[in-house]
């Protein structure tokens, strides 16, 4: 049974339209992220399904109610926002109570389900404090907390983790990912991170433009990336792209684009593949991680291209080196693990990954 | 800033010496002038003081600048309930209560009425708010010429015609404008958000207002308090058109009195009379300082 | 991201719901109406009344711009508007000017920045009305300044303005400025405080003397304070009423009358309601002469920097 179906979705805001016709659905359990650049329409979307904006037209359903026209509250729904919006001049507790109280539960049930939440989310040494006196971290569990205590059919995040600072947020990831596989609630979560993204998600909606360019799980996404713009979109680095053309003069088709020093690459195609393509042009789309430095024990597989290319900037991050190459006029990062990181300067011999290797359309952007 | 540049040259002893001369030399220029201009400011607020305590012969005598050379207290009841103001011998005391019936209610309505205008203008906001912010802001600078006549004809038609009533109603309008002002721009800067999050709880118009927006804003209602207030107790157009008489608020019964200029000028009950006058607006300000000037800024460079 | 979306009208089914959505907009409308009457009634009916042949009590005989003529015929109007052109170039000017050097002195990191702040800060919270009466003693030549200067040993001493038809206009101009030159301190003030330290700071590095910061960083990032003041100060200079009334009551003579006063005197004491309406239109449109520029320059501004940004 799907909590969450959306079809055809669209907002405009006078002349401007920022959603283009959305279709999404949400399983029961399921957690679904929006991601996208900012203005791609992610959180206004949230903002539709929280009943928060007005839909020009199209339709929402929660459960199998329409809620086109439903007030925010009542449709049973919880929302954690980026900024976290607790009321400044209410303690934690206070806060957790305050929708409670709006709705009329009786004062032993709400003292019952703040202590429930307020044991989950370890916040109970906080309870009599006001926001004011919390630091990032907490102010966002207690965030959560008040959406929690809500037991609600939706639960709604707007880039909740955004406001905290890059070791917090990683850890509050993997909390967020364990209370909801203990919780199990049906959730709609807004980042423009797409690691969180990938890390947190069952399905994830990649979003552009107002309209949603890809609805899928993560490794479709991130593997069968549905056009250029969500291949660019998600992993960093960004996947490289390389204006190319399909050549069949060795017999078997192959990949050929210009080389720095004058000559031409000449990667061959992967079976799958060479049957889909029609035209002569395309563009290779190749993960930094795709590349490594060519052994005996790679060389020879099947679906392994080789090739080389002058290395122009080394970057150790330790864990693994970025290394910028030039293919042609082009630079194009590779990923490697330090012990077969190249040097500056090095003609680096290379192995592609053909098998991984995307092949998209020039004119329709579309992975082919 | 001062400080920084003058003391980093200090390097060889006697570019230390020069320059903490030069130093002591600019304080004393700027202590000197500051206290020149503080003497230009408490002069005229001594005056008053002093010869409301001073007797009349003494006045005559060495001046209205003088240090006093006796103390007596009679100038104050004496203004307060026996000075003749237009033939009423009741002093001071009448229009003063006057004022007072009549700031505290402008006060309270125009301030309220400002908050829900602003709250309503920032965080519910409708196609059209922002033209009927415009209008509204078109109020503070209306002049109040331009409001006389239709102000008499009105309050004549409903009866309110000088009455303390009727300006009641004018001061509430006339400052509509400010307390809107005001208060919507404080509320812009509440994050819209925390509406959301409310509405989402499930808290309505009303229980938003009280429970999230009223609590954290008492800076601005304090703000806003004061600048009504003042503007009320000092304004004298109004006052002195609109009623007569009895009716007439302070600043008008000031007037009337200092431009009494048949008889001898008994500057001592004058001036216990414009202290009395002077007083509230003085007791806000040394109280309520700081929420003073922000009003005062706030609302110049809007 | 974008929330320029309407919120009052969001969400909700049913009628009580229905209703609810409107209630911002009813809560809202008593004020809607009451400004509109303020603002656009009352300024076409005084236009109207302009245009009439009222005298003592509002009448409706139309009378085209009669009124007009006769008002710019008047010669007390024409004291009152050169009045108030030679009152507003030195009030607005002299309030700054002293205001700003206040600041600028506040400004030096001195001790009980707030008590001096105070001292010069507190006319703004009494009426003009007050000040006026107070200043009215001051500058009586036989008690006030001229009596103590005299009394000091001075005897040929002269300053009696408030009894001079010449000079009258500078006792008026002399105390606004003393009045209000707390407040353009306190703008400037707030101006000075709110540049960048760290311009500051790299100035000072760059080894700039006191002098050459203000004059070169400080004072002129805040040049649209100095636009807001003299344009607040503007205002205020056209609208000026209480002060002259208590000060000198447009005496001696006719010689410090200004247009406000002329209009409550039209208006209150002879009679002419119509022309003391022409006149308080003419008000009206000086003050729109200021302002309409300055909002429209205020946009442009706003329209330029969220353009950069």
């Amino acid at each position: 049974m799907a909590s969450l179906t959306i079809r055809n979705l669209r907002k405009s805001f006078g002349a401007v339209e920022v959603l283009k016709g959305v279709d999404l659905e949400a399983r029961t359990g399921e957690f679904i992220a929006l991601v996208g650049p900012s203005g791609c329409g992610k959180s206004t979307l949230l903002a539709m399904i929280a009943g928060l904006e007005t839909v020009t037209s199209g339709e929402i359903y929660i459960g199998d109610r329409l809620v086109n026209s439903v007030a925010p509250k009542d449709r049973d729904i919880a929302m954690v926002f980026q900024s976290y919006a607790l009321y400044p001049t209410m303690t934690v507790k206070e806060n957790m109570a305050f929708g409670m109280e709006s709705r009329g539960v009786p004062k032993a049930e709400q003292e019952q389900t703040i202590a429930r939440v307020a044991a989950l989310l370890q916040i109970e040494p906080f309870l009599k404090r006001k926001p004011g006196q919390l630091s990032g971290g907490q102010r966002q569990r207690v965030a959560m907390g008040r959406a929690l205590v809500r037991d609600p059919a939706l639960f709604l995040f707007d880039e909740p983790l955004s406001n905290l600072d890059a070791k917090l947020r990683v850890d509050m990831r993997t909390e967020m990912k364990k209370l909801h596989q203990r919780v199990g609630k049906t959730t709609v979560y807004v980042t423009h991170d797409q690691v969180e993204a990938m890390t947190l998600a069952s399905r994830i909606a990649v979003m552009h433009q107002g309209e949603v360019q890809q609805f899928a799980d993560p490794d479709t996404i991130y593997n069968r990336p549905a056009n250029i713009f969500v291949a660019g979109f998600m992993g960093s680095p960004s996947m490289n792209f390389i204006n190319a053309e399909i050549s069949t003069a060795g017999g078997a088709p192959a990949v050929t684009f210009p080389l720095a020093d004058g000559g031409v690459a000449s990667l061959p195609l992967h079976d799958g593949v060479a049957q889909r393509v029609t035209d002569k042009k395309v563009i290779l789309g190749i993960r930094p991680e795709h590349l490594s430095r060519q052994d005996p024990g790679n060389a020879g597989k099947p679906g392994v291209a080789t090739m080389s290319a002058p290395v122009e900037v080394v970057e150790p991050t330790g864990a693994e080196t970025m290394a910028v190459m030039k293919f042609g006029e082009l630079e194009v990062v590779g990923r490697f693990s330090p012990d077969e990181a190249p040097r500056m300067g090095e003609n680096m011999p290379l192995a592609v990954d053909m098998t991984r290797a995307c092949l998209f359309d020039p004119a329709t952007t579309r992975l082919i | 800033m001062a400080e920084a540049t003058l003391n980093s040259s200090g390097v060889v002893d006697h570019e230390a010496s020069v320059a903490s001369r030069r130093r002591l030399i600019s304080r004393i220029v700027i202590y000197g002038l500051l206290s020149g201009f503080a003497l230009i400011y408490l002069i005229p607020l001594c005056v008053v003081v002093f010869n409301s305590f001073r007797t009349l012969p003494e006045i005559s005598a060495h001046g209205l600048i003088a240090f006093p050379q006796s103390f007596r207290l009679d100038a104050w009841p004496q203004a307060w309930s026996d000075f003749c103001i237009g033939g009423q011998c009741e002093g001071i005391q009448r229009y003063f209560w006057n004022s007072v019936a009549m700031v505290v209610p402008a006060t309270i309505i125009s301030t309220a009425l400002g908050a829900i205008n602003g709250y309503v203008l920032s965080k519910w906001k409708f196609p059209g708010s922002d033209i009927v912010f415009g209008m509204m802001l078109l109020g503070v600078f209306m002049p109040g010429q331009i409001a006389l006549l239709p102000w008499a004809f009105i309050l004549g038609k409903i009866g309110l015609a000088n009455s303390v009533y009727g300006l009641i109603l004018v001061h509430c309008i006339q400052g509509l404008s400010f307390t809107t002002l005001f208060c919507r721009n404080y509320f812009v800067g509440i994050p819209d958000d925390l509406v959301k999050a409310a509405r989402i709880d499930g808290a309505g118009f009303w229980r938003i207002f009280y429970k999230i927006i009223l609590p954290i804003s008492p800076p601005i209602l304090i703000v806003t308090v004061i600048w009504q207030f003042t503007g009320i107790w000092n304004e004298y157009l109004f006052g002195v058109v609109l009623n007569s008489g009895a009716n007439q608020p302070i600043t008008s019964a000031l007037v009337a009195l200092s431009l009494n200029g048949t008889t001898v000028r008994t500057y001592d009950v004058m001036s216990a009379a414009v202290l009395i006058g002077a007083l509230p607006p003085l007791l806000v300000y040394f109280f309520g300082g700081k929420y003073f000037v922000r009003g005062l800024t706030q609302g110049a460079i809007k | 991201m974008s929330s320029a979306g309407y919120t009052a009208m969001a969400g909700g089914t049913g009628l009580w719901e229905k209703l609810k959505r409107w209630v911002p907009i009813f809560v809202i409308t008593p004020s809607i109406i009451a400004s509109f009457v303020y603002v656009f009634v009352f300024a076409g009916w005084t236009l109207y009344i302009s245009l009439s042949d009222s005298t003592l009590l509002p009448t409706y005989g139309f009378k085209g711009l009669e009124n007009y003529f006769s008002l710019w015929a008047n010669r007390r109007w024409g004291v009152a508007y050169s009045n108030l052109f030679f009152f507003s170039t030195f009030y607005v000017l002299a309030a700054m000017a002293v205001g700003l050097v206040l600041a600028l002195l506040l400004d030096q990191k001195i001790r009980a920045e707030s008590f001096w702040r105070t001292m010069y800060m507190y006319p703004l919270a009494v009426s003009f009305i007050v000040t006026g009466t107070v200043w009215q003693w001051l500058y009586n030549p036989t008690g006030g300044i001229q009596f103590l200067v005299n009394s000091l040993g001075w005897t040929d001493f002269q300053f009696a303005l408030t009894s001079d038809r010449k000079n009258a206009i500078w006792a008026i101009i002399l105390t606004g400025i003393w009045q209000s030159a707390g407040f353009t301190m306190a703008l400037f003030l707030a101006g000075l405080r709110s540049v960048d330290g760290d311009i500051i700071k790299a100035a000072s590095i760059d080894g700039a003397s006191t002098f050459r910061i203000y004059r070169k960083v400080i004072l002129p990032s805040i040049t649209p304070i100095f636009l807001a003041v003299a344009v607040v100060q503007l205002q205020a200079a056209i609208k000026t009423f209480d002060l002259a009334v208590a000060l000198t009551n447009s005496g001696p003579g006719i010689s410090t009358t200004f247009p406000a006063t002329y209009v409550y005197d039209l208006m209150f004491q002879r009679g002419q309601i119509g022309e003391g309406a022409a006149a308080a239109m003419m008000i009206l449109a000086a003050l729109a002469v200021v302002l309409v520029p300055y909002s429209l320059y205020l946009a442009w501004r706003r329209r330029r920097e969220s353009g950069r940004g």
